[in-house]
């Protein structure tokens, strides 16, 4: 049922969504912004509906839902399967693409009016920017990173993110919402009822933009190699690599297993991969069957972002590194030596299978 | 002439960042002397800002909040090539969030004046929120485009950017006073010179402190952070290590075989 974004209705709404009341009352919608790319609303967007759906049932509330874009009205069936009550909708052509100045203003310009109690938005590239601009706007709290979030027994919500070799849970006692951003992957993709259905409230496009920036162009390339996230297998390396061509022989590795190939964040510093293939709380959560961590010490700022695994294998030459604590098979060499000797044996035992 | 300025962080230093740890037993943080470093990402921003300087007339601030020890690397900033250095440093600042940090930033810079461009590094090695550059951004009320790897065109006034997005890169159209985050991509960061380390010590750090910048003690730091940590713990073990044993080769071989038996091989 579309209804207008019309004052006289509006109050209505105001009045019986609007008013906070007691801890054993109700409180204001959780809001989820989804972010759509090329019409196609992103897996992390669905994976954190359905995480609002159980925070709402904590604090006896409704789950609400921005999508900004073109041409999405067939597109919202997916948002209520997941768990949204009503759909906040902006849709035009200037929406198609991330303009940061228009998507700020509207998610700003709703929020100062509906006072939603938390917002949750994915933790993507174009969420890392827009989210920091809407909680400086609505002057709040914005955590980064989350592996977990729970309402607490002062049902306030609880932003948890590994920090110093250990966890961390942070609030955002007073201001309003209480804001977080989760990458994909760390929450799982919600039960979809097709039986579903809820309210679309259309959004009118702000007129006072300033007009200072514009996407002129979004360009995507094939991705070269098995995506992380959906990876069977992953090899994840660190700094033991020593340096390029050690780098490069487990990146040999990664190709014989033809796993997907990832790293921690000192192996970015030291320029071998790029950020996005950094597998950890500030890159990519994975859910491989096998994980194999080559040179590495099992940092959990890393480690965090191995979600779930059958089996963890590591290889490093000390045999006091903590990530021997976090595996279920252990190798102690030196991944310089080792890890030849592995792709040697791998390819060994496969010609031995084509030739029996 | 362009005026740029450089947000810098003092972040403890990476490779040895690990020795900070959570006491498993008091639940609290176990401090250690681990030295302050320039932010890496900060060096790119840098090197953006003194690349320009190169060829077009530009005068470069490099701007940090932070401890007193942090005038070190705004010092440094100043032997890559800096113009002048501002160092924002104040007890009060202790214990800031992201918005309290940025918003102490953007009272910095609109002291300082006129600016054309402020450049970050997208992230800090340590917090790692990547939140400062667009709140500093909204506080000021102008653009940022965060992750930058190409500034395809140099304006005068309007600048076309690419900024990296999953498997791609978006390409921004934006009209300057405005903010760049900038990732590794974008250039490779000069080293430290003699000359240039000789020709810093003509050159001014200013230091302000909250009072200087007209800030309300319940603006800043801890009191002024929206956000706070509320509980540390540590997580244990889920798994049962097995050291294989052996030879190299043993071990390989063992491994391959245990991998295959599980039909992921």
């Amino acid at each position: 049922m579309l209804i207008p974004a019309d004052d006289r209705l509006m109050k209505v709404f105001r009045k019986r969504k609007d008013q906070k009341m007691t801890r054993e009352g109700a409180c204001n919608p959780i809001w989820v912004f989804a972010e759509q790319a090329e019409g196609q609303i992103q897996d992390v967007s669905l994976q954190l509906v359905g995480k609002a759906r159980e925070l709402a049932r904590a604090l006896n509330t409704t789950v609400e839902v921005i999508l900004l874009g073109c041409g999405m009205k067939d597109q919202v069936q997916f948002l209520f399967a997941a768990g949204a009550d009503r759909i906040y909708l902006g849709d035009a052509p200037v929406l198609k693409w991330y303009e940061p100045e228009i998507y700020t203003q509207m998610i700003v310009s709703l929020a100062e009016e509906k006072k939603p109690e938390i917002m949750l938005i994915g933790s993507t590239c174009t969420g890392r920017e827009l989210a920091p601009m809407v909680a400086a706007r609505l002057k709040t709290g914005l955590t980064a990173h989350c592996i977990d979030l729970l309402i607490n027994e002062t049902r306030i919500l609880e932003q948890w993110i590994p920090a110093y070799g250990g966890l961390i849970s942070i609030i955002c006692p007073k201001n309003r919402p209480q804001m977080a951003t989760v990458a994909r992957g760390v929450f799982p993709r919600p039960t979809m009822d097709e039986n579903r259905h809820g309210d679309v409230v259309m959004l009118d496009i702000p007129t006072n933009i300033p007009g200072r920036i514009q996407t002129l162009q979004v360009v995507r390339r094939e991705p070269e190699t098995v995506p992380l996230e959906s990876a069977a297998i992953v090899v994840a390396g660190g700094v033991g690599a020593g340096n390029e061509e050690g780098w490069r022989q487990i990146a040999a590795l990664a190709r014989a297993l033809h796993a997907a190939l990832g790293c921690t964040r000192p192996v970015v510093d030291e320029g071998w991969a790029g950020h996005e293939t950094m597998i950890g709380q500030s890159g990519k959560m994975v859910s491989p069957e096998l994980y194999i961590g080559i040179g590495l010490s099992g940092e959990l700022q890393h480690l965090i972002g191995v979600v779930s695994a059958k089996v963890m294998v590591a290889v490093n030459k000390d045999a006091r590194s903590p990530v021997f604590e976090q595996v279920d098979y252990g190798i102690v060499e030196d991944c310089r030596t080792f890890v030849p000797l592995l792709i040697e044996k791998i390819n060994v035992y496969r010609s031995r299978q084509a030739g029996a | 002439m362009y005026h740029i300025v450089v947000c810098i962080k003092a972040v403890p230093d990476p490779k040895q960042a690990d020795q900070i740890r959570i006491d498993p037993v008091s639940k609290t943080l176990k401090r250690s002397e681990v030295p302050l470093v320039l932010n890496p990402l900060d060096k790119h921003a840098m090197e953006a800002a003194l690349h320009f300087k190169e060829t077009s007339e530009a005068f470069v601030t490099a701007i940090s909040m932070g401890p007193p020890e942090a005038g070190n690397i705004v010092k440094e900033c100043l032997a890559l090539g800096a113009d002048q250095g501002i160092l924002l440093s104040d007890r009060t600042f202790a214990g800031s969030d992201t918005y309290a940090t940025a918003l102490t930033l953007a009272r910095g810079i609109e002291k300082i004046g006129r600016y054309d461009l402020i450049l970050c590094g997208m992230a800090s090695s340590d917090g790692g929120t990547e939140w400062v550059g667009p709140q500093i951004a909204a506080f000021l009320g102008i653009p940022v485009v965060t992750m930058v790897e190409e500034l395809t065109e140099t304006g005068p006034e309007i600048w076309k950017v690419k900024a990296s997005i999953e498997n791609g890169y978006r390409l921004m159209q934006v009209k300057l006073p405005a903010i760049f985050t900038v990732t590794r991509t974008l250039n490779s960061p000069r080293v430290l010179s003699f000359s240039g380390i000789i020709k810093a010590r003509k050159k001014q750090i200013l230091c302000w402190s909250a009072s200087d910048l007209g800030a309300a003690e319940d603006t800043v730091g801890l009191l002024g952070s929206p956000t706070v940590v509320s509980t540390m713990t540590t997580r244990s073990s889920r798994r049962q290590v097995e050291i294989i044993n052996g030879t190299s080769e043993e071990k390989a071989e063992i491994l391959v075989q245990k991998l295959a038996d599980a039909g992921l091989v």
